[in-house]
């Protein structure tokens, strides 16, 4: 009988430090040199290996789960010179249906550093894809992985989780996509070239913003970036001027008073007639007037306030994680009941084959004694035996498929290998 | 045989504002899109209605004050689904389908004995009332834009971000939203009035004896609207003042209707 066995082991950055994580990664062409020699072991039948930065996972389908969970550890420590017993504390391990569980988690992302962050599934599919040139995987495994990524996208489309900007430049962006609906058609000035700031800019011409001013006290490290960011340089005498222009302010300057005032600002939304205008203000100490946030159609956000849209963010992350559960614990059931509804494969199979083995014996048996028959005949007779086997059958093959997906599965499986004589 | 096709629609409506509300909080895609649906079959049974309405009476859905609130409800759902279809904004509904659902379950109360003696100068009458009923349709999708740019404009300035920050659509698309439809209800309803003041002189209803306690609060409603029409033009009045406008426009616009029923 076919078993799944599943198991994994692992070590991210939950449960073990930066230091021990490098030391057992796997890069890609050792994880060619390790499936070479897993490919020998007796103990494992397939395996995938996820390595990143925040992990190192094995996965592997094995004969005997707890000698199989032994010697991947032990595997994973002579790999890389390391001692057993030093490591042993650093693993976790799981045994069906809590491994699957635990790679639909990972794939989803909850169990990321940032909970719902993208990067991981595009690592999951790599060491899939790489497993599966090497043959490392195999049948059980392949479906499992698939499934991985139909629950991460599930996930994806059904919760929230990735919705919310995590990051203070990310966070500035989606904020811009809550004011601007196509910031394709908006432009954006840069005042002070701080680093941050840049990276915000980069954030907004990622999302289409293409029309990109820079100022800067040294009007040539304004014209340096502008070059970077595909910009014109404004000089910084004149951008008061020119504020008007942008819908998206960004200032980073090292001034010690605010740069942009109230009063500059409500001149800005005059000339502009009132269509709003974004500020954001990474500088410490600020640039911008705090007040100028109660004119309207002006939304001012500082340092702190994007990293309290951070913060909240990551707790509607957190609530997103517990509604992507219910999608997991239902995708888990039904990969289960999918790897049970392989064990009844080869009952099947083996009952068909018995059948057939006596079909056939009966049938020569038969037409040897009777006489006169012409092929004609010969072929009917075998019809009606192929029909009468595929009959009795059916409803016995249709049920056991079924059945085996039940919690007493099992008991079927062994009724009817009892009764019609299969384990001899 | 009209009644069941009218309950029919009463019950959608409102099944429909329940799923739209759940869907504000619980993101599944199925409830939007059943909601959608259940909105689809409230305005075929309602279409059904009005046809079978018209059919009884020999003229359109507009001479007694019940028919005209079902007509008005009819609207509305066409312009939901022509403002959902180009903007696909998916929880206007949450906004809009209650106000379906309200203005039909009212209208069960009015009187909706047939109408008795027709007026003269139906052709007046009629134009007067489908564009100013059409008006008011269009005011009243303004309204629920304008609800969702004001719960928008404060999440984003109070800098608290709550759950409805991410479910409203972005500031620039309600207030785009206000802007075409407040184009194309300020018209109709100004012709509206128009064609009404031209029937009223067809009658031969002399000046003086117009009731001014109607005709006023009017006045001021087209002002209103009349200011964010012309004012995003002329002196900028866009985005918070705009969605203010067509907020307190459509109040007005309700009160006056209760103080003249």
């Amino acid at each position: 009988m076919l078993e799944s066995n599943l198991i994994m082991v692992g070590v991210n950055h939950k449960s073990t430090p930066v230091e021990i994580r490098e030391k057992l990664a796997f890069s890609s062409t050792k994880i060619e040199e390790s499936s070479e020699r897993l490919a020998c072991s007796d103990e494992i039948v397939e395996h995938i290996i996820i390595s990143t930065c925040n992990r190192v996972e094995i996965y592997a389908r094995v004969n005997d789960q707890d000698a199989g969970i032994r010697s991947l550890k032990q595997f994973v420590a002579d790999f890389h010179n390391l001692r057993y017993e030093d490591l042993d504390r650093f693993f976790y391990s799981y045994q069906d249906y809590n491994a699957v569980e635990h790679l639909f988690r990972v794939s989803s992302s909850l169990d990321s550093l940032v909970i719902g962050e993208s990067q991981v599934l595009g690592q999951v599919k790599d060491a899939y894809h790489q497993a599966r040139t090497l043959q490392a995987s195999g049948m059980v495994l392949n479906q499992l992985f698939e499934k991985a990524f139909t629950v991460a996208k599930r996930v994806r489309e059904e919760t929230g989780i990735s919705e919310k900007g995590v990051s203070i430049s990310s966070a500035a962006v989606e904020l811009a996509r809550k004011i601007f609906e196509d910031l394709e058609n908006h432009s954006v000035i840069l005042v002070g070239a701080g680093e941050m700031a840049e990276l915000a800019a980069k954030h907004l011409i990622s999302y289409g913003v293409k029309t990109v001013y820079v100022s800067s006290r040294t009007y040539e490290r304004a014209v340096k970036l502008a070059e970077t960011l595909n910009g014109s340089a404004v000089e910084f005498s004149n951008f008061a001027n020119e504020m008007h222009r942008a819908d998206i302010i960004i200032t980073s300057t090292g001034s010690p008073n605010f740069i942009i005032t109230k009063e500059m600002i409500a001149d800005a939304i005059h000339r502009r007639k009132n269509k709003p205008m974004f500020f954001i203000d990474i500088a410490v100490p600020r640039d911008i007037e705090p007040e100028a946030n109660d004119l309207e159609n002006v939304y001012l956000y500082d340092i702190d306030d994007l990293q309290s849209v951070v913060n909240a963010n990551m707790k509607e992350r957190e609530k997103e994680a517990v509604q992507a559960m219910d999608i997991i614990t239902g995708e888990v059931q039904k990969f289960n009941n999918w790897v049970d509804s392989l064990s009844a494969v080869p009952t099947i199979v083996e009952l068909r084959n018995k059948a057939e083995y006596i079909r056939k014996s009966e049938l020569e048996r038969t037409l040897k004694k009777i006489e006169n028959l012409n092929d004609e005949d010969k072929a009917s007779i075998e019809q009606m035996t192929l029909a009468i086997i595929n009959k009795i059958l059916h409803h016995p093959t249709i049920k056991l498929k079924k059945q085996t997906q039940t919690e007493d599965g099992h008991q079927y499986l062994k009724a009817i290998r009892h009764l019609f004589h299969l384990d001899d | 045989m009209t009644k069941i096709l009218f309950n029919i629609s009463v019950v959608s409506y409102l099944a429909a504002s329940i799923a739209f509300f759940v869907f504000l909080v619980h993101r599944r895609g199925m409830l939007s899109k059943s909601a959608n649906l259940m909105v689809a079959l409230g305005l075929v049974f309602h279409t059904l209605w009005i046809a079978a309405r018209s059919s009884e009476t020999g003229h359109g859905p507009y001479t007694t004050t019940f028919e005209m609130v079902v007509f008005f409800s009819w609207i509305v759902v066409l312009g939901y689904f022509l403002v959902e279809w180009r903007y696909k904004i998916k929880d206007l509904g949450a906004f809009v389908i209650p106000l379906v659902f309200l203005s039909l379950f009212y209208s069960v109360f009015l009187s909706q004995a047939p109408p008795g003696e027709q007026s003269s100068e139906m052709l007046w009458m009629t134009l007067h009332r489908t564009l100013s009923i059409t008006g008011y349709g269009a005011f009243t999708v303004a309204f629920a834009v304008g609800l969702m740019y004001l719960i928008q404009e404060h999440q984003v300035k109070s800098k608290k971000l709550g759950i409805m920050y991410f479910r409203m659509p972005s500031l620039e698309v309600l207030d785009t939203l206000n802007d075409k439809i407040i184009a194309v209800g300020f018209p109709l309803f100004t012709l509206g009035f128009m064609t009404g003041a031209i029937w009223n002189m067809k009658r031969d209803i002399p000046f003086y004896s117009w009731d001014i306690g109607k005709i006023l609060p009017l006045i001021i409603v087209w002002l209103i609207y009349g200011l964010v029409f012309f004012g995003r033009l002329t002196i900028g009045i866009r985005g918070k003042k705009a969605a203010q406008g067509a907020v307190f426009g459509f109040v007005l616009v309700i009160l006056t209707y209760f103080m003249h029923v």
